[in-house]
């Protein structure tokens, strides 16, 4: 890889937002990791339960109705691969996010902002995060840390993955080597079993491949630094 | 969930005829479709906890089924069905699996509210 990496700073508490069960083990787990090796406190709220999953079997291993129960088992193992001790389900339905009280999904990141008084945010970045409900948990996330004064702003790292993203934003403009944890990111894509077997079975296939996106997503992960000025495109709640 | 028989799930579906159900109804081509594929035109339709009660219920078809259910004044069905089963407070869940077995739709229904 010719693209420098850089150091994972110390923070004093790092608050993870994603709505999906998985949402944290592909883009950001071997960095979560490294700060919980470190022991600084990593709080991950999930928003729901992944209910709307798609990847049931045929035959079939679960139904729409068993699936919540397996992903919840799922997250809370994955949690624990990567050492995440505070782990929050926060009752929220797949694939409702959007059409949420906007203000209600703002307040819901306020109170956690309010609770942790955490350093670093982590969550997906608003208009390149391509899922609905990613895109519904960036917007909440910006509207609850922009309204606080500058100096007292976490700092917001996200993730993108649109396919429109290196053109209309660039590139990321964090990277880190997540190697040295590589086991543990394994761990906590292999913990979400229903949801990453194809996955891992076509990793299997490539991971030699020095270079592959894929083998790529498993060595570093990419944020996108959130900054408040021209940039910031999300809107105010309409009242 | 198993394959479905045809027989057996009309005989369920007959049970619930002319009572108040509970039914949840979903069709899906997974939230990344278009992400995949920009020329795919992602469509969906979910709904949970719609309480009706229909005169009668019938699958048809040679498999991947169809059920439809008549109500008083209107219809609802579902078309590529390929499992049925239930869940643990006896809701009859009928599932169609695509080649891949993703979820593609979903038709279930019972005396209780989903969770």
């Amino acid at each position: 890889m010719t693209e420098t990496t850089m150091e994972i700073e110390q923070e004093r508490h790092v608050l993870v937002i994603f709505p999906h069960p998985d949402d944290e083990a592909f883009g950001v787990s071997g960095t979560i990791a490294v700060h919980t090796e470190r022991k600084t406190p990593v709080t991950y709220a999930c928003l729901t339960l992944g209910e709307m999953g798609r990847n049931l079997g045929n035959p079939p291993f679960a139904t729409r109705e068993s699936l919540p129960d397996i992903r919840k088992a799922e997250l809370q193992k994955a949690a624990a691969a990567i050492g995440i001790q505070d782990l929050r389900m926060m009752g929220l339905r797949d694939k409702t996010l959007e059409f949420e009280d906007d203000q209600k999904m703002m307040n819901l990141v306020t109170d956690l902002i309010n609770e942790l008084d955490p350093s670093l945010i982590i969550t997906f970045y608003p208009g390149y995060s391509v899922h609905p409900d990613h895109e519904a948990t960036a917007r909440a996330v910006v509207r609850a840390v922009r309204v606080l004064e500058a100096d007292k702003r976490p700092k917001l790292h996200c993730v993108a993955f649109a396919n429109n993203t290196l053109e209309e934003i660039g590139a990321a403009d964090i990277r880190y080597d997540i190697r040295h944890v590589y086991d543990k990111k394994m761990d906590a894509m292999k913990a979400h079993i229903s949801q990453t077997i194809w996955m891992l079975k076509d990793l299997e296939s490539s991971v030699a491949a020095e270079g592959s996106e894929l083998h790529d997503r498993f060595n570093y992960e990419h944020f996108w630094t959130y900054t408040f000025d021209e940039k910031d495109k999300v809107s105010e709640i309409k009242s | 969930m198993e394959p479905i028989l045809p027989e057996k799930v009309q005989e369920l579906i007959n049970k619930f005829a002319g009572e108040e159900v509970y039914l949840h109804m979903e069709t899906t081509n997974g939230a990344y479709a278009s992400h995949f594929n920009e020329k795919f035109f992602s469509a969906g339709a979910y709904i949970r906890n719609a309480k009706l009660t229909y005169e009668h219920g019938k699958i048809v078809g040679e498999g991947p089924f169809r059920v439809g259910l008549k109500l008083a004044i209107g219809w609802v069905y579902a078309e590529g069905l390929t499992h049925y089963g239930f869940d643990e407070d006896g809701h009859l869940l009928l599932a169609g699996h695509d080649f891949d077995g993703k979820l593609a739709v979903a038709l279930e229904m019972g005396k209780t509210p989903f969770k």
